[in-house]
């Protein structure tokens, strides 16, 4: 089953690359199915997860590397199933929002005249078949490193993953794209170096007490030297650090997500940065429990300073995309709050959150991409009362935003609400101050929306179009998403929730009992 | 009284080593590769002595036929680079850099 | 488990009958708004009807499980509707479920009951308006939202209704979005919300981490086993979550700007309902206040100090809408003053917010048929003599008037007195200074007030020439009737002879002695009353008032200017943070980035120094490799030895 959602996409992107050139629509529309049928596929397998059964379903392990213990091992948790499901959703709205991006730089169609200097050179037609194949081939792997359950292997997807979205930042980007792409893969393959440095520790850790192996199962049996496990968490967790990317290793992602596509700037933010807190939560964290708890007063100042600094940041951009960018950094210092706040409720929180602020952020990327591409300038002054002009537009940008703030009703509050929780019963300071981020995040949001879709209607946008059907196609079930989880989230929570637990229990980990001993009765 | 032989030896190999570090034509330098060479033969066929075993020897040979062929290729090269520049000067030839 | 048993609002039973079907009366409102607003523009012809028929059924269903709940012993009042399992993570859980008691459905029908009146005047005042539509979808969510607010049965979903409202109400604010002013508006009245919402949800997670559970019942019945510190500490949170919703300072700035929304908003949002939420979250609460004498101190010190600040701005304004918010301001103080002084106090505060919940709707909405009758000017010095040309309007105006500043046997005397007397019964010199602060307040409040009625209807008329003012449709003069009998009404029928103080007793416990009506301070009250008209009178209807505002004293314009909140704001929060947001923009993009972008700078210089060993000389290579040998070798023998 889940051999086939990695080799779906995989064999479609070697599909889609080899069609015949010039036949563009057709590409598009290869696509569109092969990322639905995925979609389907996932979702059928959600359906068919046993709440309750064993951790890892839908196991599959078969010898890849003898010699060294490698296996090809995949099999999916609560944890991993509702990143998967985020990724294999997201996928096909972005392959629909991108039908007529991939042939422009940034996604932006620039006005006949004036700001054309700003882009590189003479725009060559770019090939747009080439974008969907990397579109697809990204799917392939960001599915497959939540699956993998090798260590190994889950480094082999951390770093392949790289590749596709750096040649999409590269190629289809804004006027700075190779700067961005370049600096996105350096930093991204630093942090890698640093992993497989402790991947290969931990295996001849693991060799030295008999087989070795990279099974993650067989590793967290392991006991492994203080000193050592504390190098080997550093390992890890820088790598994840600055996929996710924690304050100070986060300036690559405004560069990264400004210059790439509107479409692979969701899927970057939304998913490929998810695979940072994930590994958090899966390998920091239950490879190296007790370094992972000496660690955690140095993760949980930087996680409150990212919340605080980043919403500042965002505050004062004044390129939309970079906002997002940086609301981001925010979310993500709550994400790792909760992670390392070691409760049910902050891990079961961050990892709902890690789903929501991918729809959330990519509704964002989404609608704030449609009115890029209309308006050929990402500059929030270049906007002004849009609302008037295109009403369904700016409802949905606000509906979107209103997501990045966590308003109650919208399934990002949920999340949000339970790292704090989750954080406040065990740290209560660093709660406190990053409830003050709720604060923050209305002021860049509201202040965003007013200066862009409020107002007299500025002249640069008058006569602009309001949603297509496509668009509207594109952006509704994200929506829909939101607002169905924030009022009914159990169907993610009753995914997430027993996986958390069983993880929890792995690092022996107990939610502080409430001050008053005696539980209420309930009715 | 092998020892004498592999203090010649070395002698001969630091002689060879110091002439290819300092000597700038390439006839010379090639020669006192040959010296090295042949020092280290030397050496093998003192240790193939003191042993009492044959296999220093037949890696004495193995070297000589080696020798024989770098004559052959290095000479080539020596000469085409010699007409192409009028000079057997190795500082001549230091297009192999940054 | 004694204090449970003795609370009968901790031991609610499931809901039966009609009662099980309170479900509806937020289904009703908000299927409204979600048809209004995903029908979009198809939606436009009927769209204001269906908005008004879904806020009057959900009337209908309130009235129908109050008249159910009337049937039902005092002790068995209080029901929960449940309705699903919201969230459920470890021992954290929060359901939505309805609780339906005798304050909840006192909430229920105010919102649904003034709600549906302003609806329905809403369609006259809004005929004109090419997004008639939207305003009803944006007025449904809020009365669904409001509705979620009072009838949660924990913290966690009142807070969804709580932000719910301050999405409404933003949303509704900014209603004429190519204003930049009321676009500001609405997103100041969102922030300094969110700042007492900041309080409110870390006040969540302390109950949370105090209790482990959020519901009421649970906090409320072992609120007494938690630490003094503890309980104080949620008291002064809430309260501060009360002050962002209510209006009350330090976070007062928003509601003056928020009157850039349409006229029916300011009525139904930032009079009757929304902004009375804080005094409902503190009533509510009263088992933790009672607990803290600290925090409900504090509770009547910023219900005291808004009451007068509030009444101090309404009498400069010559906006007639900002000088009825000032008036709200200083209502919404006397509530929270009454509901801070703990049992004796909570009736007249949720009285005086229902009789408030009228005479101000009232207010209000004829405030608006002023407005649509003067081209929308709202200066009241630019009004003046509309007696004759309003009579409707006039009278139900008066009403309100007479009802606000206390005419005795109006619905202000009965509440507004029985506030100043709990604040004198409380004791003790705080007592005596909260009670003092309440006259004075009642004096002042009687001053703007009747400026505000002089100014508008009586003296000479000051109308712009290309004014025609005129009487507003019956659609928007019905409600206005409506609303001022409530007006004289609402408050003699709820005082007299305590019916609401023993209708309320299940939740807040039974009144110790029966209210006197006549007091010493009756009289007290009533001569500050006629001395504020009296001024008023003398200033405003004797001489003539000029078109355009004097210079005015100190205090005037200090008035004026909101008392200087805004100018604090600014330079104490807008401007240092503008400073820190540049600042650190400039130290991200120079210190962080540039740290990064240093050290690819400095790697990639290295190796272009590096590079230059590759000379291209054989003999520095061989040299090189002479001395690479030699250290291997040097290696090895040292690891020998």
């Amino acid at each position: 089953m889940l051999t086939a959602l990695i080799a779906i996409p995989a064999l479609g992107a070697l599909l889609v690359a080899l069609l015949p050139k010039g036949r563009d629509e057709l590409a598009k529309r290869a696509a569109l199915v092969i990322a639905l049928a995925v979609a389907v596929l996932t979702v059928v397998m959600a359906v068919r997860f046993k709440i309750g059964g064993p951790r890892f379903q839908f196991v599959e392990q078969h010898w890849w590397i003898k010699q060294f213990g490698v296996h090809y091992a995949v099999g999916v948790d609560g944890i991993a199933l509702a990143l998967i499901v985020l990724s294999a959703i997201l996928v096909p709205v972005v392959v629909l929002a991108s039908w007529n991006d991939a042939e422009r730089s940034g996604g932006v169609t620039l006005p006949p005249s004036g700001e054309a200097g700003r882009s590189q050179g003479g725009e060559a037609q770019r090939s747009v078949k080439t974008y969907f194949a990397l579109l697809l081939s990204l799917e392939a792997m960001m599915i497959g490193v939540f699956a993998a359950t090798d260590v190994f292997l889950f480094y082999v997807f951390f770093e392949a993953m790289l590749i596709p979205m750096y040649f999409i930042i590269g190629s289809y980007g804004g006027p700075q794209r190779s700067y961005a792409a370049v600096k996105f893969l350096l930093y991204s393959l630093f942090g890698g170096l640093l992993m497989l440095a402790a991947v290969i520790a931990l295996y001849v850790v693991s060799a030295k007490g008999g087989n070795g192996t990279f099974l993650f199962d067989e590793l967290t049996k392991l006991h492994i030297q203080p000193t050592t496990a504390k190098w080997l968490f550093l390992g890890f967790i820088i790598a994840f650090a600055i996929k996710a990317p924690l304050v100070p290793f986060h300036t690559w992602l405004p560069d990264a997500a400004g210059q790439a596509p509107a479409g692979a700037a969701v899927l970057l933010v939304g998913v490929l940065d998810k695979v940072g807190t994930y590994g958090m939560l899966r390998f920091c964290i239950e490879l190296f429990p007790g370094a992972a708890k000496w660690f955690t007063p140095v993760v949980l100042t930087l996680s409150v300073i990212g919340i605080v600094y980043g919403a500042i940041l965002a505050i004062g951009q004044v390129d939309i995309k970079r906002l997002i960018a940086y609301t981001s950094i925010s979310h993500f210092g709550f994400i790792t709050l909760g992670i390392f706040a070691m409760t049910t409720q902050g891990q079961t929180g961050a990892t709902l959150y890690m789903v929501n602020h991918g729809f959330s952020t990519g509704a964002l990327f989404l609608v704030a991409g449609f009115l890029i591409s209309r308006r050929g300038s990402a500059r929030i002054d270049a906007f002004g009362g849009v609302r008037k002009v295109a009403p369904l537009l700016a409802g949905t940008f606000l509906i979107a935003g209103l997501s990045g703030l966590s308003l109650p009703g919208l399934s990002t509050f949920v999340s949000e609400f339970l790292v704090l929780v989750g954080t406040f019963t065990r740290y209560k300071v660093p709660a406190i101050i990053a409830t003050s981020g709720i604060i923050l995040a209305a002021v860049y949001i509201l202040w965003m929306y007013q200066r862009t879709m409020t107002g007299p209607t500025a002249e640069s946008v008058k006569g602009m179009r309001d949603l297509s059907k496509r668009e509207l196609v594109v952006i509704a079930p994200v929506l829909a998403i939101l607002v169905v989880l924030g009022f009914y989230p159990k169907p993610a929570l009753d995914i997430i929730n027993p996986s958390v637990k069983q993880s929890m229990v792995r690092v022996v980990q107990h939610d502080p009992k409430p001050a008053i001993a005696e539980k209420g009765t309930r009715p | 009284m092998t020892g004498h032989y592999l203090v010649l030896s070395a002698i001969l190999f630091t002689i060879g080593g110091v002439g290819v570090l300092i000597r700038r034509n390439a006839i010379v330098i090639f020669m006192c590769v040959e010296l090295m060479l042949n020092a280290t033969n030397l050496a093998f066929v003192s240790f193939s002595r003191m042993h009492g075993t044959l296999d220093g020897q037949i890696i004495a040979f193995f070297v000589m036929v080696v020798a024989a062929a770098e004559v052959v290729v290095g000479l080539a090269i020596i000469m085409a680079i010699f007409r192409s520049r009028k000079s057997s000067s190795v500082d001549d030839a230091n297009l192999l850099k940054y | 488990m004694t204090t449970l048993l003795a609370d009968p609002q901790l031991h609610a039973q499931a809901a039966q009958g009609v009662q099980s079907a309170a479900w509806l009366l937020i289904a009703f409102p908000l299927a409204g708004a979600a048809i209004l607003l995903l029908g979009g523009r198809r939606t436009d012809k009927w769209g204001h009807l269906l908005g008004v028929a879904m806020s009057l059924a959900s009337f209908v269903v309130g009235v129908a499980v109050f008249v159910s709940m009337l049937g039902q012993p005092g002790t068995g009042r209080s029901r929960v509707v449940h309705l699903y399992q919201w969230v459920s993570v470890g021992s954290f859980k929060a359901d939505m479920n309805l609780l339906i008691d005798p304050l909840s459905i006192s909430f229920v029908l105010l919102i649904t009951g003034v709600g549906s009146l302003i609806h329905i005047y809403s369609i006259g005042y809004m005929s004109h308006d090419p997004d008639r539509r939207r305003f009803f979808a944006y007025l449904n969510l809020f009365v669904a939202a409001m509705l979620l607010l009072v009838l949660a049965d924990n913290y966690l979903s009142l807070y969804v209704g709580w932000e719910g409202v301050g999405l409404a109400s933003y949303l509704l604010i900014g209603f004429w979005q190519h204003k930049p002013s009321a676009a500001a508006a609405a997103k100041k009245a969102f922030i300094v919300n969110r700042v007492g919402d900041f309080g409110l949800s870390v006040a969540i997670m302390l109950m949370f981490a105090t209790f482990g559970s959020v519901s009421f019942q649970d906090v409320f019945g072992h609120a007494s086993q938690a630490s003094h510190g503890t309980i104080t500490a949620i008291g002064l949170l809430l309260l501060l979550g009360a002050c962002g919703k209510s209006a009350q300072l330090p976070l007062q700035s928003w509601l003056l700007d928020a009157m850039e929304g349409p006229t029916p908003v300011s009525a139904l949002i930032h009079a009757a309902t929304m902004v009375t939420a804080g005094v409902y979250l503190v009533v509510r609460s009263h088992a933790i206040f009672e607990l803290s004498p600290e925090a409900r101190l504090l509770v009547m010190i910023v219900g005291a100090a808004t009451l007068i600040a509030g009444a101090i701005i309404g009498c400069a304004k010559d906006d007639i809408k900002k000088a009825l918010a000032g008036s709200t301001m200083s209502q919404i103080g006397y509530m929270m003053l009454a509901a801070g002084i703990g049992k004796a106090g909570y009736v007249f505060a949720i009285a005086h917010l229902i009789a408030h919940g009228f005479f101000k709707a009232g207010l209000f909405l004829g405030a608006g048929s002023i407005m649509h009758g003067m081209n929308d000017d709202v200066d009241m010095r630019k009004f003046g003599g509309l007696r004759k040309v309003m009579p409707i309007t006039f009278a139900t105006f008066g009403l309100g008037y007479l009802a606000i500043i206390g005419f005795p046997g109006l619905s202000g005397w009965w509440t507004k007195d029985g506030i100043i007397d709990a604040a004198f019964e409380k004791g003790g010199t705080s007592g005596q200074i909260l009670g003092w602060t309440a006259l004075i307040g009642a004096g002042i409040t009687a001053y703007y007030m009747s400026r505000v009625m002089f100014m508008t209807f009586f003296g000479e008329r000051r109308w712009d020439e290309d004014v025609h003012p005129h009487e507003s449709p019956q659609v928007m003069t019905i409600p206005l009737i409506l609303l001022a009998l409530g007006s004289i009404a609402a408050g003699a029928f709820l005082i007299a002879g305590d019916r609401f103080a023993n209708f309320l007793a299940p939740v807040i416990g039974a009144p110790q002695v029966a209210h006197k009506l006549i007091t010493p301070y009756t009289g007290v009250v009533f001569v500050l009353m006629v001395a504020g008209v009296a001024i008023a009178y003398v200033q405003y209807l004797r001489r003539p008032v000029p078109r355009t505002a004097p210079a005015g004293s100190f205090p005037v314009v200090a008035a004026r200017k909101d008392l200087y909140g805004d100018a604090l704001n600014e330079s104490l929060l807008m401007r240092p943070g503008q400073w820190l947001t540049r600042l650190t923009v400039y130290f991200d993009s120079r210190t962080v980035d540039g740290l990064v972008n240093g050290v690819a700078a400095f790697v990639g210089g290295t190796s272009g120094r590096v590079r230059r060993l590759q000379t291209g000389y054989v003999r520095s290579y061989a040299l090189s490799m002479f001395f690479g040998a030699a250290l291997i070798v040097g290696a090895l023998l040292l690891v020998r030895l």
